[in-house]
């Protein structure tokens, strides 16, 4: 079969630093090709030099056989390459026909032609089955609706090769199923996919085949109905790699930390979380499962004092803390990895140092009378980029340079060192490469083996199943069951989430659905 | 090339360049730039009086731009500095026409109410902007028309004319031996109280858990929330000291270069010409320094040129804010300086 993208040889060099070292890329036609390679392996720049943003420093680009000089973006749009990029690039107050013509909008005497181009978008979103109305605004439509706009961008310009840039790392699981469908119909009708990922489930779910990229140079190509996981896994890391994080049973203690008929509203007044009840004890992780949206965020941030609780109560340690301000919160034992670690997280702007005093910088021994002590700061940083494995230059790089799962370390490392009764952890392992989920399951673990309570907040089913001791689904606000995590499948996870509590036989019903 | 080395080389290539460019905005307009420069010069250096003076032009641009800076390290902008000059400026006459106490008092009294009264006007920003979400833009400049009239209603109303009487002797920032040395030049010893500000604001902003604070909330307030701090007290906090710093700057002019108030048609633009001090300097204290000299020299020199070289006013203006737009522009010389160190390694 013919390729239609070759990248023979490539190497990008920045400064001393080689990204991309002699990587061969070859791409067949109606193929879904996986690009797998850990955070900063050299994924994006090789996608970015096929995408003409960088130029390559050696090696020769090849579309349907013939050598290309691909300078810029508009260079690649017009030999048919398409990019979906990971972080939209999307006018939030545009329609979505406005948004898909930017650029290089249609006129008609002069004026813009919305309704022609409208038609057109229409039409091929009709074509793919991606059920995108050209008429609603950004802002109202939801990320895996956003995603196929991108989508929709990439072929209203006519792409016959589409780049997918970690597309499924802002998506839920429902999404995602979606969007594996929306991949396979574009092959179905000719087109060739590059999909950017480190998720080892979804390449052997889609993929053809696959090319892993490890610390900038090329590992090889192989066919995914060849491979497995655990293979694919080490190619990637260089190393064996687990999967499921070993662990001793739990020996659960007395009960630390309650939630008694909690009532919290969002920012539109809408309630969230309708009498929720939970409780947790010592030595145990509670895993909390649900479809994003079903209060998870609320409860969350009602806990540590974000948002404000209408009625109910929690309590640690037998003492109330409900309402009271995040300080006191944090300060009466609980630590809280946040969902979103670039907003909530860290400072960006901050060295690594002074995010790891982000929540003790006002106290003993980091400041006295209000003069920080930056020695004792940037020993603290340094202790803990040792422990827990931060690659940073070092203590006094911003925080903003550093790799995802890196800045995940630092959040972790101030948490835990914090030795909080409780732990909260908010999709830890988000974005994240292999490597860096099995360190953070381990620590977490670790953190229930020191007699400390966790609450794992993920919508990763493999995660929640994988780490808990019990689980609790919630579902519109509510925990509708506890279930313990040995005794459980996804699948009747999977239904209880969708808010269904049936009898064996309808689970199994349902299940020969899904699978079909 | 080193980044200390660069960050020096950067501002003097600017100034070079605009000089240049002022240089052929004089020749077509048919004035000598030899001249021109040459006034400009001696306007600035010309004699001890013309240096003396040009530090004492130096003085409230010092504290002004301070305040700037220092809003826009907690993400806000201070538009109100003029404004909160003003009232400064009017309360620190005030106290030193006003009362009669040991000078060891009065100085500190007429110092800290000229603050105080700056720290007030920001106040209500401040307030607004934490409380109701207020863009601070919009409240600073209605501020600023506010402070304007009410101080010259003020005035009217206390000395009956549109000058106040003088301030009193033991309220003067005056300073003998500069005025010997320096052939009797304004220069006053409020250059001092601009330089403390300087290092104790650096040293708020670098060494304090208020300034880890303050720029938290300037860089992140979301995360800042998340730490437990509270977003609304320190968003009045920086809006007070900034407005702080800016009664200060007011200070020096009552009770050293004018040692009276008097009514204004108009801002004093120093307010503003502080925002241009800030950038300059990068919004950093130590930055902030080489923003107010350039301004102050520049400034005050630029005086001397229609005079000495018969270059009218509008034509000095323009030749200024040329130099100070290339300043401003520093950028384009990091991407010249960049394409040639990459040449080199190429080579």
């Amino acid at each position: 079969m013919e390729h239609v993208i070759e990248m023979l040889n490539i190497r990008k060099v920045f400064g001393n630093f080689v990204a991309n070292d002699n990587i061969t890329l070859q791409v067949k036609k109606g193929e879904i090709h996986a690009l797998l390679g850990e955070n900063g392996a050299g994924k994006s720049t090789l996608m970015n030099v096929l995408f003409g943003l960088y130029q390559p420093d050696g090696g020769e680009i090849r579309v349907k056989g013939k050598s290309v000089n691909i300078t810029d973006p508009n260079v690649a749009n017009d030999l048919g390459i398409g990019m979906v990029h990971q972080h939209f690039m999307l006018v939030d107050n545009f329609t979505v026909t406005e948004n898909i013509i930017l650029g290089s909008e249609p006129t008609k005497r002069g004026s813009i032609d919305i309704k022609t181009a409208s038609e057109e978008i229409a039409r091929i979103s009709k074509n793919y089955g991606l059920d995108v109305d050209p008429y609603a605004v950004i802002s109202d439509i939801s990320v895996g609706m956003q995603q196929r706009v991108e989508i929709l961008k990439t072929l209203y310009r006519g792409a016959e090769i589409l780049i997918f840039d970690e597309p499924t790392a802002t998506l839920t699981p429902q999404e995602i199923t979606e969007l594996i469908q929306i991949m396979k119909r574009l092959i179905e009708e000719g087109k060739s996919i590059i999909l950017i990922t480190h998720k080892l489930k979804e390449i052997m779910e889609v993929a053809d085949r696959v090319t892993v990229i490890r610390r900038g140079k090329g590992i090889g190509t192989v066919n995914v109905s060849e491979t497995n996981p655990t293979e694919l896994a080490s190619l990637m890391v260089g190393r064996d790699v687990e999967f499921t994080t070993e662990k001793r049973q739990s020996n659960p203690k007395e009960e630390v930390f309650r939630i008694s008929d909690l009532l919290v509203k969002d920012y539109r007044g809408v309630e969230k979380i309708k009498g929720l009840n939970l409780s947790i004890r010592r030595g145990e992780i509670l895993g909390i499962a649900g479809v994003d949206g079903n209060g998870q965020t609320e409860l969350i941030e009602a806990i540590t004092g974000l948002r404000k609780v209408e009625s109910g109560s929690i309590t640690l340690n037998n003492k109330d803390i409900t309402n009271l301000r995040p300080r006191k919160i944090t300060e009466s034992g609980i630590g809280h990895i946040p969902q979103d670690r670039h907003k909530h997280g860290l400072v960006l702007n901050y060295s690594v140092g002074e995010n790891v005093a982000l929540q003790s910088y006002y106290h003993a021994p980091y400041s006295k009378a209000g003069v920080l002590n930056y020695k004792v700061i940037y020993e603290k940083a340094r202790e803990i980029i040792s422990q827990y494995d931060v690659r940073t230059q070092s203590e006094y790089e911003l925080a903003r340079a550093l790799s995802g799962g890196n800045q995940q370390k630092v959040i972790i490392g101030r948490e835990v060192e914090r030795n909080p009764d409780l732990l909260i952890a908010a999709q830890p392992t988000r974005g994240l490469d292999v490597g860096a989920i099995e360190f953070i399951h381990k620590r977490l673990i670790e953190q229930r083996d020191n007699g400390k309570a966790v609450l794992l907040i993920s919508f990763e089913l493999d995660e929640i199943l994988n780490v808990s001791d019990r689980i609790a689904v919630i579902f519109e606000g509510e925990i509708i069951d506890i279930v313990d995590a040995k005794h459980t499948s996804e699948q009747e996870l999977g239904l209880l989430m969708a808010g269904q509590k049936l009898t064996k036989d309808s689970t199994v019903q349902s299940l020969q659905k899904e699978g079909e | 090339m080193s980044k200390s080395l660069r960050n020096v080389l950067i501002p003097i290539l600017a100034v070079i360049l605009g000089l240049i460019v002022g240089a052929i905005i004089m020749l077509i307009s048919g004035y000598s730039p030899i001249l021109g420069y040459t006034a400009l010069w001696n306007g600035i250096f010309g004699d001890l009086y013309t240096i003396g003076e040009t530090i004492r032009q130096i003085t409230p641009y010092l504290l002004a731009g301070l305040a700037v800076a220092f809003a826009f390290k907690t993400g806000l902008f201070n538009i109100g500095v003029e404004g909160q000059l003003i009232v400064g400026w009017f309360a620190a006459a005030y106290v030193g026409f006003s009362f009669e106490l040991p000078m060891y008092l009065h100085i500190p009294l007429a110092i800290l109410a000229a603050g105080l009264a700056g720290g007030l006007w920001a106040f209500v920003p401040g307030i607004l902007k934490a409380r109701l979400g207020v863009n601070e833009v919009v409240v600073t400049i209605m501020m600023n028309y506010i402070a304007l009239h009410i101080t010259n209603a003020l005035i009217r109303a206390i000395a009956g004319k549109d000058t106040s009487e003088r301030i009193h002797e033991t309220a003067s920032l005056r300073n003998t031996f500069f005025e010997e040395i320096t052939d009797y030049s304004r220069l006053h010893n409020g250059i001092f109280l601009a330089l403390i500000a300087v290092v104790v604001i650096w040293f708020i902003l670098e060494k304090t858990t208020l300034g880890f604070e303050l720029k938290a909330v300037g860089f992140n307030q979301d995360a800042s929330k998340y730490a437990g701090m509270n977003v609304k007290k320190n968003i009045v906090i920086s809006m007070v000291i900034s407005g702080f710093l800016a009664g200060l700057a007011g200070a020096t002019e009552a009770l050293g270069t004018f040692e009276y108030v008097s009514t204004k048609g108009g801002m004093t633009g120093i307010g503003f010409d502080g925002i241009a001090v800030a950038i300059l300097g990068a919004n950093n204290p130590l930055g902030v320094i080489f923003g107010a000299t350039l301004f102050g020299a520049l400034k005050y020199g630029s005086l001397n040129m229609p005079n000495e070289a018969g270059i009218p006013e509008e034509m000095v203006s323009i030749i200024i804010a040329i130099i100070i737009f290339f300043v401003a522009c520093g950028f384009i010389f990091q991407l010249f300086l960049d394409k040639l160190s990459k040449k080199k390694e190429v080579k």
